[in-house]
């Protein structure tokens, strides 16, 4: 269980976080979505006691991260996967994680073969790591204290479309077996995938927070149809109206139901109904987060 | 919220091992081995450690060769041995401060241990650790070296002062804890080597070169203070003045620098 309330950071005159409220339940995925610089990192560091907060709280089951005792036990935690030291090896790496949580050296190897990094790969330095293998010993140091909280700063940078489907699996195995998982991204296809609930920042507000079903059912409905002038007139007549797509689909906020009468009444011939999901929410991304990078390029 | 977090637990078998009540910290004797570990296990620590061995051989070597028979005992090896270490396990001590920062590591470390005072004092205990055991090698160097001696017509003798003893021990943590200190204070590995060897050295000609500046530097000068450590019999003057100089070398980049850690936002 993660608790974010209120949770605000400014550096001088930029306000990086600006209250920011959430939490995160066991046996879900949350994704936290917002294009680069709109806080999601800073939000990451100040739940791990990290940065110090200017207002508002964060805790983690109940208790502020700083006084965990041994957080590596509850909380798994990777927030930038190239923060290792490059003369380390990767299987030394999670050595010191082991004896410093007092976890039994025997799951540094378990942790080794679940992400999927031989035993040549653990005998090299972090330093002559692609990032994607970066970020799979970034999952097994998380992973290594046997935690039932996990919280990802883009672990899906850097790996490929295998490594990313394998990450999904892995996060939504976490979840299933109770497990609660904060995971950032700034693209909302990846997050998409794998969450069940969504949190969008842009300009360190919240800018949309809810259930993936419930987000994405609001981005209303695709409807296309044989011939599309007949269905703009059919649509109007019942009063409603949707918004053309390049692919000649309409975006319609209305259930399938409604727009399916519609339609029927004037005889028009339907080739696709179905909701728009990615495509609608996408939308909403872009509009919502909009104008944000000019900020990040002043970042 | 805690009744569905326990409501939860049966879902996951491999969770409530961890869900357990975990919020004893981290004891202090498992963070000691870790730092020490961290200390030899990047190509930087390990091979200053072995250069360090390699030049405590080598003034034994030295020694064995070069100086008269009649040096040629116990203390002066000894003595000469402390050397190497004198000289560079501070770089170590400055490395485990700074590749925090420097490697980013700080950000595993502190999230994994966010006690960041336990973090330092096991840096600082580890620190000491590896000066006292810097000194017993160095002694075995020492045995080695008067064995051979003895055996080759060189004086041999055996006699070790407690109080050589002591002060090659306080030569040792004195200078790995001035680096740890200079480590703490800039944060960063190539700025704080390098002020580290400059400063005193810089300070040390000022003095030689400014008739004002003597008296001073009598008592300021740690290049100048720690100089009776290596000879026998230190008096309580000479005491005194190392005891002034650790403080402003030492102590005061010490506790400042412990402080930035603690305030630094770690990103």
């Amino acid at each position: 269980m993660i608790t974010v309330e209120h949770l605000s950071k400014r550096y001088g005159d930029h306000p990086a976080v600006d209250d920011v409220s959430f939490t995160c339940t066991p046996g879900t995925v949350t994704g936290f979505l917002g294009p680069n610089g709109a806080g999601k990192s800073t939000t990451m560091r100040m739940i791990c006691g990290l940065t110090p907060p200017s207002a508002g709280t964060a805790t983690v089951d109940g208790v502020p991260y700083r006084r965990l005792g041994n957080p590596g036990r509850r909380v798994g935690v990777l927030l930038d996967a190239s923060a290792q030291h490059s003369g380390r090896t990767g299987r030394e790496v999670l050595h010191l994680a082991a004896r410093t949580m007092g976890v039994d050296r025997s799951r540094v190897e378990e942790g080794l073969e679940r992400v999927g990094l031989n035993q040549t790969a653990a005998k090299r330095r972090v330093g002559a790591y692609s990032l994607g293998m970066r970020q799979r010993l970034g999952l097994a140091h998380a992973m290594l204290g046997d935690p039932g909280i996990l919280i990802l700063d883009e672990p899906a940078n850097g790996l490929d479309p295998e490594g990313i489907f394998w990450m999904r699996g892995l996060l939504r195995d976490f979840a299933d077996r109770g497990g609660t998982v904060l995971l950032s991204s700034h693209l909302l296809r990846e997050v998409e995938a794998v969450a069940d609930r969504l949190v969008m920042i842009g300009g360190g507000r919240i800018v949309a927070e809810g259930d993936k079903a419930e987000l994405l059912a609001a981005s209303g409905m695709v409807v296309r149809a044989e011939d599309p002038d007949a269905l703009d007139a059919a649509l109007q007549r019942v009063g409603l109206t949707g918004t053309r797509r390049a692919d000649g689909g309409v975006v319609v906020q209305a259930d399938a139901a409604a727009i399916g009468k519609a339609a029927a009444a004037d005889q028009v011939v339907l080739l696709e109904l179905r909701p728009a999901d990615s495509g609608g929410l996408e939308q909403m991304f872009l509009e919502l987060t909009a104008g944000d990078n000019v900020k990040e390029a002043v970042r | 919220m805690t009744a569905v977090d326990t409501a939860r637990q049966p879902a996951g078998p491999q969770h409530a091992t961890a869900r357990a009540p975990q919020r004893s910290a981290v004891p202090l004797h498992r963070l000691i081995v870790v730092e020490l570990r961290k200390l030899a296990d990047t190509r930087a620590g390990l091979w200053l450690l072995i250069v360090i061995a390699l030049a405590a051989a080598a003034t034994v070597v030295i020694l064995l060769f070069a100086a008269d028979a009649e040096q040629q005992t116990f203390v002066e090896f000894f003595t000469f041995a402390q050397l190497p270490s004198a000289v560079l396990l501070p770089v170590l001590g400055i490395l485990s401060v700074t590749s925090e920062w420097s490697q980013r590591t700080a950000l595993t470390t502190f999230t994994l241990v966010p006690e960041r005072g336990r973090v330092l004092t096991a840096k600082l205990i580890a620190a000491v650790l590896i000066a006292v055991l810097a000194l017993g090698a160095n002694g075995l160097f020492a045995v080695v070296g008067n064995a051979i001696a003895s055996a080759t017509g060189g004086d041999g003798s055996w006699t070790l002062g407690g109080d050589m003893l002591v002060q090659a021990l306080v030569l040792q943590v004195v200078l790995v804890l001035m680096g740890y200190g200079f480590g703490a204070l800039l944060l960063n590995s190539p700025v704080a080597i390098v002020l580290y060897f400059a400063l005193p050295t810089v300070w040390s000609i000022l003095a030689g070169l400014v008739k004002t500046l003597r008296t001073a530097a009598g008592w300021l000068d740690i290049n100048q203070t720690t100089t009776p450590l290596s000879e026998p019999a230190m008096t309580g003057d000479e005491w005194t003045r190392l005891g002034v100089s650790v403080l402003v070398w030492v102590v005061v980049p010490l506790v400042v620098g412990w402080f930035r850690v603690l305030r630094r936002e770690v990103a």
